[in-house]
């Protein structure tokens, strides 16, 4: 692998550094992007996925880790639990007490019905509280929903469901606008008009930002506005089955509380899952920038009573995670870092691409510089390759760094690096779930009653998303998903009997597949042990 | 084998590589965690921790996900704290000086000891933004308290039992809604969108051959 001694190659980004800043590296053509992606992206590795055996989805292609997951052995038995004790009565239950949770129960409460969310950690850990980056939406006169729709679309593969997109881009400038009316202190000029900058496979800037705690920002100010309005939160309590009624209809969910194991059961007319993204599933063995409770569940709780999945074999691998110091590898460095001018470097001091390709694409890069090209820096996991951040305040001036993005300056002070006057070692990381549950605009899966927002959704980006876009549609989709789970409510009448029994059929199915897998699913939490060799570690 | 450092986590020792967090080394010693670990990462807030070290007078407060091991350190997390959340509208509030002496009377018994500050885990100055909350200064209030991750930290130090991060919610929420500046181009832009300006531009998108979308795609003029 790399070869490369860190000391050695800080002083040649150094000395490179002024012509670097110059140096205006050209975008790759398409065709030389398809190449660099086949030979290095990871998801074309077609050694780490499998074709899944039962359920909807059946011979389509997705991870090992998440195969194990989606056909591995359901956490309880139809013997576990009392259907007929009804512990939690609701209109909608939402399962996520993430962005697009939230802003899904906002919106269901907005309409007069009853909502439950429940969560498996607290309210608001959760990818959403992690986003730095911004979130995009075409509100400036130079921009319209139509360029935003054709950057997301070719950005995406050209994969896409065009009618989530058309949605999706439409709704963005309303979204902001509901966030900055609950509060959200989006960066603004003394005129009020929104700062905007570029992300990777923008053609014009409109990333808003809140600095970089924008998912923070929008996260705490959601949750706020969930506890003024009295919404019931249940928090450290896990969804580990869904429920239906005789006729496969979804109409409840089985509850787990994190702490005490105990089983509760949830009835409601209908049910959304926004359960969020993957990246403790540590796919192919990256580390990832997500949150602890990032586990696929909703993939699996949805694939097991007869949802879709739409591109699972697509995940995205941020080409900016922390690969040095060890103790926060995989973290995110956010791209508004290079949106903001730092450049990418190798060992050498050379600018090897353009800062602002997709990240698909700058991903492979970096892959592509640290294995053929030989031209990493060595790290103790592995290697890296630098990212320039000087830059930033020889372009902006003094004082950018910490007024823009004063996230990242903590990060990595915490370890005695002060990334204005040093550069940063990064390698990518796992980072977002492209794909996810199949639904139509209205958020409804292939089950009837079941719901899907956010992160857990797949189709909405096509097979690669761009930065500031997720946590958009979190936003869109999450409130329409409340908005449509709770109309729907209004016309559904309360399951008399629960019932259990896609649980009994996939029992059979997987017999029958001849599936031995006994992978606990959903997974819940990711277990770690970080190389202790005497622990042998179980749940209790 | 790489250096260890023991520490003791609620009273218990073990013995630990000297590069893991205390987040790391709590699970390295065998915890499966639940409580006090969300994002990993240093913007959740869930695992405020506290800590002294052997000898050593002063009581610390960190995030576990945030700081190394040092040898010697006594560990005991605060995965809850319980913070006093008032419950209000958004839309009615009046953005005044009131507001705050009706919802959170007690800032205006903090006596100054400045132990929040002293605590916080970001390194914010939070009795700074006490006071501009106390003057109804809700920009400077909300500037000041930007970073604050809300792991209560600075309550438990508290002796005016103030909620320091529930105050500062308040101001970032009034300050975002009512005092920064409003932006024109964003509500034309939803009215532009409501009145269906570019729902025609946007089909005609969605109808085009992949090849011709291609080719708009690839050739697109990027903002400078
Ligand atoms: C570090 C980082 C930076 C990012 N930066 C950006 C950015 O700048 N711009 C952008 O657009 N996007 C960004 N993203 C992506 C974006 O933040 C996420 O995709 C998005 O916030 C996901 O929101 P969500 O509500 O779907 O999921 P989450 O916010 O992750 O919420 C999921 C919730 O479901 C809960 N849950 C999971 N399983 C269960 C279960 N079985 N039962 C009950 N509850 C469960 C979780 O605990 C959590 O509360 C970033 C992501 C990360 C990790
Ligand atoms: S786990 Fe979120 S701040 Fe430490």
């Amino acid at each position: 692998m790399a070869q490369f001694d860190m000391l050695e190659s800080v002083k040649k980004v150094e000395a490179a550094r002024e012509a670097n800043l110059l140096f205006e590296p050209k975008r790759m053509t398409a065709e030389e992007k398809d190449a660099l992606l086949v030979a290095y992206h990871p998801d074309y590795k077609k050694e780490e996925f499998e074709a899944l055996k039962i359920g909807a989805n059946r011979g389509d292609p997705v991870p090992h880790e998440l195969a194990a997951v989606l056909e591995g052995r359901p956490r309880i038995t139809p013997a576990d639990v009392d259907l007929t004790r009804i512990d939690h009565d609701c209109d909608v239950l939402i399962i996520g007490g993430g962005g697009a949770g939230i802003s899904a129960a906002l919106e269901a409460e907005q309409n007069g019905e009853r909502v439950l969310v429940v969560t498996k950690l607290r309210v608001g850990d959760a990818n959403t509280m992690m986003a730095e980056g911004g979130i995009q939406a075409a509100d400036k006169p130079n921009d319209s929903p139509a360029i935003h729709y054709l950057d997301a679309f070719g950005g995406g593969h050209f994969a896409a469901k065009p009618e989530l997109l058309v949605k999706l881009v439409s709704e963005a400038p309303d979204a902001i606008l509901w966030l900055n009316k609950l509060g959200v202190e989006f960066d603004k000029a003394p005129d009020g008009t929104m700062i905007t900058t570029h992300g990777g496979g923008t053609s014009r800037k409109r990333m808003h930002a809140a600095r970089d705690y924008t998912g923070a920002e929008i996260m705490r100010t959601l949750r706020d506005e969930a506890l003024n309005r009295n919404i019931a939160i249940v928090d450290f309590t896990a969804a580990v089955e869904l429920l239906t009624d005789t006729e496969g209809k979804c109409a409840g969910a089985v509850l787990m509380n994190m702490e005490t194991g105990e089983l509760t059961v949830a009835r409601a007319k209908t049910v959304i899952l926004a359960t969020g993204g993957a990246g403790r599933m540590h796919y192919q063995g990256f580390p990832t920038s997500n949150h602890y409770g990032a586990t696929a569940d909703g993939l699996a709780l949805g694939y097991r009573v007869g949802a879709k999945l739409l591109y699972a074999d697509t995940l995205q691998y941020h080409p900016t995670g922390a690969a040095y110091p060890e103790q926060i590898f995989g973290a995110l460095v956010t791209e508004k870092v290079r949106s903001l001018g730092a450049k990418l470097v190798n060992a050498e001091g050379e600018v090897f691409m353009h800062p602002l390709e997709t990240r698909d694409v700058a991903a492979a890069a970096i892959i592509r510089e640290c294995s053929d090209r030989q031209k990493g820096v060595k790290t103790a996991s592995g290697c890296g390759v630098w990212l320039d951040t000087p830059m930033i305040e020889m372009l902006g001036g003094e004082g950018t760094i910490l007024a823009r993005i004063p996230a990242m300056h903590r990060m990595f002070e915490k370890y005695g690096i002060d990334i204005r006057k040093e550069p940063i070692l990064v390698y990518p990381t796992l980072h977002y779930q492209n794909g996810g549950l199949d639904i139509t605009p209205d958020g409804m899966t292939a089950v009837e009653n079941l719901y899907a927002a956010g992160e857990v959704v797949g189709g909405i980006h096509g097979r690669n998303r761009l930065m500031g876009n997720s946590l958009l549609d979190v936003i869109v989709f999450g409130r329409s998903a409340g908005k449509h789970a709770s109309e729907k409510a209004k016309s559904v009448t309360k399951a008399e009997s629960l019932s259990l029994c896609r649980l009994e059929e996939w029992e059979k199915e997987r017999t029958a597949a001849g599936i031995e897998n006994e992978t606990p699913s959903p997974k819940l939490l990711p277990v770690y042990s970080h190389g202790n060799p005497l622990f042998q570690k179980k749940y209790f | 084998m790489e250096n260890t450092v023991n520490i003791y986590l609620f009273g218990k020792r073990y013995a630990v590589p000297e590069s893991l967090t205390i987040m790391g080394a709590m699970e390295y010693a065998g915890y499966q965690l639940v409580r006090g670990c969300g994002c990993r990462n240093g913007f959740c807030g869930a695992c405020a921790t506290i800590y002294r070290i052997k000898g050593d007078r002063e009581l610390k407060v960190c995030l576990a996900c945030q700081t190394k091991v040092e040898n010697d350190m006594y560990i005991a997390t605060l995965p809850f704290f319980p913070l006093v959340k008032q419950v209000y509208d958004i839309e009615k509030i009046t953005p005044g000086e009131a507001v705050m002496m009706q919802l959170y009377p007690e800032i205006y018994a903090c006596i100054g000891c400045n132990a929040c500050t002293k605590s916080c885990t970001q390194g914010l100055k939070v009795m700074q933004y006490i006071a501009y909350a106390q003057r109804g200064d809700f920009a400077r209030c909300a500037e000041e308290s930007f970073d604050c991750v809300m792991c209560g930290v600075c309550s438990s130090r508290c002796p005016a039992g103030i909620s320091h991060p529930q105050v500062a919610q308040l101001a970032r929420r009034i300050n975002g809604k009512y005092l920064a500046p409003a932006s024109a181009h964003l509500e034309d832009r939803v009215r532009e969108i409501e009145n269906g300006t570019f729902s025609e531009l946007l089909e005609a998108l969605t109808e085009k051959p992949l090849d011709e979308l291609k080719e708009l795609y690839n050739n697109r003029e990027i903002e400078a």
